[in-house]
């Protein structure tokens, strides 16, 4: 079984929402999408107060080249515009609709068939994942019809599909891979064709039980798709270890998967490939899961884009007694949600609610140099020392010492016996050391 | 209800502690515990239990009145300090030696250095110099288990293996003669022979060393580096000169080389952290404990062979980081 070789942990798994069915979540009475919820320029708002609009039409657009478009997630008309506050508390500026029925755009494909030939080309293909507005669903939101624009001097040699899935609790992958595995492959083709490639490899972790004999399975009709099983370790799914476990190859620091001629796209991203190249279905929902020690029944929604995280969380009977906290993203690299007011958006993969108990932190303890901390750093860093820097407010030295490789997973906090903040000090060290070396380039 | 929790990821935490890492170390060194009173009866159980106390009570009473700071002894390492202060020790120690010791230990080598984690050097080891350098006549007296050397005049107190050895050659006796009036390996391996009370019974080490290996403590490098210099080392000079030096094996079970390579070198505190530091480390402490015991006026040298390398650490964590992800791929 193939794997990454250094660092990495094993966390409790707790995947509760393995085996359940993946559900259309209720469409919400009032819809509020932020107008950017992609990695790069803002997007344009398109359409005006009172409008009326369709579930499909693009109501705001992204015109720079790192952008992304918007479509409507409900039919119904514009209440207002005006900025709102996100899940972490920031405000964004967001547009409300007032949902009336569910009444579509008519050039998408709402049959339930599926459509294996590929009819767009190359160029076309990219096109359309750009007006369908599909970013990755991984978590970072990067608009994918820019990683399919190879830069001039690059050349792709891998297209992987990451199917790893190794943080604890999340399990809609697996399910996508259980219920919509064809069409996850027929994504997959699509973006191997996009990348004028011959082959993609999915790599998924060996936890999925069901899922690695049914996508090999399936992968016999399609020539050229590989099923690669990784072992699990967690961060199996970080895209540069993604990479190292599949190709052997390992990007360096500070540069991107296509210096090594490889692009990663995630398996909810595959899928919205799919619906958008097959199905000209623009991104107006995503997969989620609802799951945590403090969730009685844990869930796997596809849920709009706009609909209230409170909505979720009330229909599966509100917040407990225990709940101590409620994150968006996995335990390992997720947010603690701030403002529970806020709307489900563009990867937004998974809504867990930990126990007071988990949630709390323990009192740190001086460090005892046990060395945890390197071995389980996947990027070959010493937190224990970056930590300190930070602390003392040595950027220079955290520059040497490669700060900015730090990829934040949290394998030194998860694993640090002293309870020690290792990556809060980082992340402290990391925007200093950034900004330090931002301004430096400018001098020059 | 209560009041959600906002904080920066990770949000789940390993169940390893300081503490469970500390009382894995104390079950660790408890068959070596068991041996030792096994063979010196009431004097091992005295000569640990005062060693244990007092640490204790110093930390307890620095951190009350010096220090001023939370109450620290619950985390198990002033008792690992206590135990293997009592195992670096002749069992007829007076008690206010081992005092003295455990203020040395607990007081100066970590206490003043900030507590556990701070110190460099190690606890345990900076006590038993501190007591072998003041008190040479006490600390070098060792009572017998049995009477195991054929020459043996007194009946309770002798020299140990190395000692004996050390005092033949300078006498000008040849090795392969001595061989046949020194334990055998089996004796040494179930700690029939003179010595300190944790460093006869080599079984009862090793069992430990298991123990701490399987709880993921500690990792093979630096018992294998520094047991593996040290018998390469003198298994060579044994080569060389097989009248003037022991062969490697047999410098393996004698002394603290067993206790120190397992229990002592391996001290994560004083330790390096990626496996060439402390394959490194490992291999300096084997060099050095075979120099110091060979040519040195000391028979015995893992004690001041770990302290050197203690020393070392810092610049050996700073020479040896860990490779950096991506840094041998060419583009």
């Amino acid at each position: 079984m193939k794997t990454f070789k250094r660092g990495g942990i094993h966390p409790e798994e707790n995947k509760f929402a393995h085996d359940i069915k993946l559900e259309d979540f209720p469409i919400p009475k009032q819809a509020v999408l932020y107008a950017s919820q992609h990695l790069g320029a803002p997007s344009t708002v398109v359409v005006n107060k009172g409008d009326k609009v369709k579930v499909g039409q693009l109501i705001a657009k992204g015109e720079a080249f790192i952008s992304a478009n918007l479509h409507a997630s409900c039919s119904g008309e514009i209440a207002k515009i005006e900025p709102v506050a996100d899940i972490t508390g920031n405000k964004k500026q967001a547009i409300y609709i007032n949902v009336e029925g569910d009444e579509w755009e008519d050039s998408i494909d709402r049959t339930p068939d599926i459509i294996s030939d590929i009819r767009l080309d190359k160029n076309e293909i990219i096109e359309r994942i750009k007006s369908c507005g599909i970013v990755g669903l991984g978590g970072a939101c990067f608009p994918t019809h820019v990683k399919l624009m190879i830069p001039e001097g690059k050349k792709a040699e891998y297209c992987i599909i990451n199917a790893a899935e190794c943080e604890p609790y999340i399990c809609i992958d697996n399910r996508i891979m259980l219920e919509r595995g064809e069409e996850l492959i027929i994504g997959a083709t699509i973006l191997r064709k996009a990348l004028s490639l011959t082959d993609v490899y999915i790599g998924v972790e060996h936890n999925k039980k069901q899922a690695i004999p049914h996508l090999t399975q399936l992968a016999q009709k399609y020539a050229g798709v590989h099923i690669v099983t990784l072992r699990t370790k967690y961060p199996q799914g970080a895209e540069k270890q993604l990479i190292k476990a599949i190709t052997g190859r390992e990007v360096p620091a500070g540069k991107l998967p296509i210096d090594v001629g490889c692009v990663v796209d995630n398996v909810s991203t595959a899928l919205a490939v799919y619906e958008a190249v097959q199905k000209n279905k623009p991104l107006i929902s995503n997969y989620l899961t609802y799951s945590g020690k403090s969730v009685q029944n844990p869930k796997n929604y596809n849920v709009r884009l706009g609909t209230p995280i409170m909505e979720i969380i009330q229909a599966n009977g509100g917040l407990k007694e225990d709940t101590g906290k409620v994150i968006s993203g996995g335990p390992m690299m997720g947010k603690a949600i701030t403002n529970l007011n806020a709307y489900t958006a563009k990867g937004f993969s998974s809504l867990l609610q930990m126990t007071q108990k988990e949630a709390s932190r323990m009192e740190p303890q001086n460090c005892i140099r046990c060395g945890k901390c390197v071995s389980a750093c996947p990027m070959g860093l010493e937190p224990y020392l970056l930590s300190v820097l930070s602390r003392k407010a040595r950027w220079e030295e955290c520059e040497q010492n490669q700060i900015m490789s730090c990829m934040e997973c949290g394998c030194c906090q998860f694993t640090c016996p002293s309870f020690r903040p290792l990556l809060d000090y980082m992340r402290l060290g990391k925007n200093k050391t950034g900004a330090m070396i931002k301004a430096r380039a400018q001098k020059k | 209800m209560g009041l959600l929790q906002i904080s920066s990821s990770p949000h789940v935490h390993d169940t390893d502690s300081v503490k469970k890492i500390m009382w894995t170390v104390v079950i660790a060194l408890i068959p070596t515990m068991i041996f030792s009173f096994i063979y010196f009866g009431w004097d091992a159980v005295r000569v640990t239990c005062i060693s244990i106390a007092a640490c204790i009570a110093f930390e307890w009473l620095i951190q009350k009145f010096l220090i001023r700071g939370k109450c620290t002894i619950s985390d198990g390492s002033a008792v690992i300090t206590g135990m293997l202060l009592a195992f670096n020790v002749p069992s007829n120690l007076d008690w206010y030696i081992i005092l003295t010791g455990a203020l040395v230990a607990i007081g100066i080598s970590k206490m003043a250095f900030g507590g556990l984690g701070k110190n460099i050097f190690n606890p345990a080891l900076v006590g038993r110099v501190f007591l072998l350098i003041s008190f040479p006549q006490q600390m070098t007296t060792w009572p017998q288990p049995h009477r195991v050397f054929t020459h043996a005049v007194d009946a309770t107190t002798g020299a140990t293996p190395l000692g004996y050895i050390q005092t033949k050659i300078a006498e000008g006796a040849d090795v392969s003669d001595l061989m046949s009036q020194l334990p055998t390996y089996a004796q040494l391996l179930l700690g029939e022979r003179g010595g300190s009370l944790g460093e006869v019974a080599a079984a009862a080490i090793i069992l430990g060393g298991i123990i701490l290996l399987c709880r993921k403590v500690i990792t093979w490098h630096i018992p294998v580096a520094f047991i593996g210099t040290a018998f390469v080392f003198a298994t060579i000079l044994h080569m060389c000169n097989p009248a003037l030096y022991i062969p490697g094996s047999y410098h393996l079970l004698t002394g603290g080389l067993l206790l120190g390579a397992i229990f002592m070198a391996t001290d994560m505190v004083t330790s390096p952290m990626t496996a060439k530091g402390k394959l490194i480390f490992g291999i300096g402490c084997g060099v050095l404990t075979i120099c110091i015991r060979v040519w040195g006026s000391y028979p015995e040298g893992v004690s001041f062979a770990i302290l050197l390398m203690n020393a070392f650490t810092p610049l050996i964590n700073k020479w040896c980081p860990p490779a950096r992800f991506g840094a041998s791929t060419k583009l």
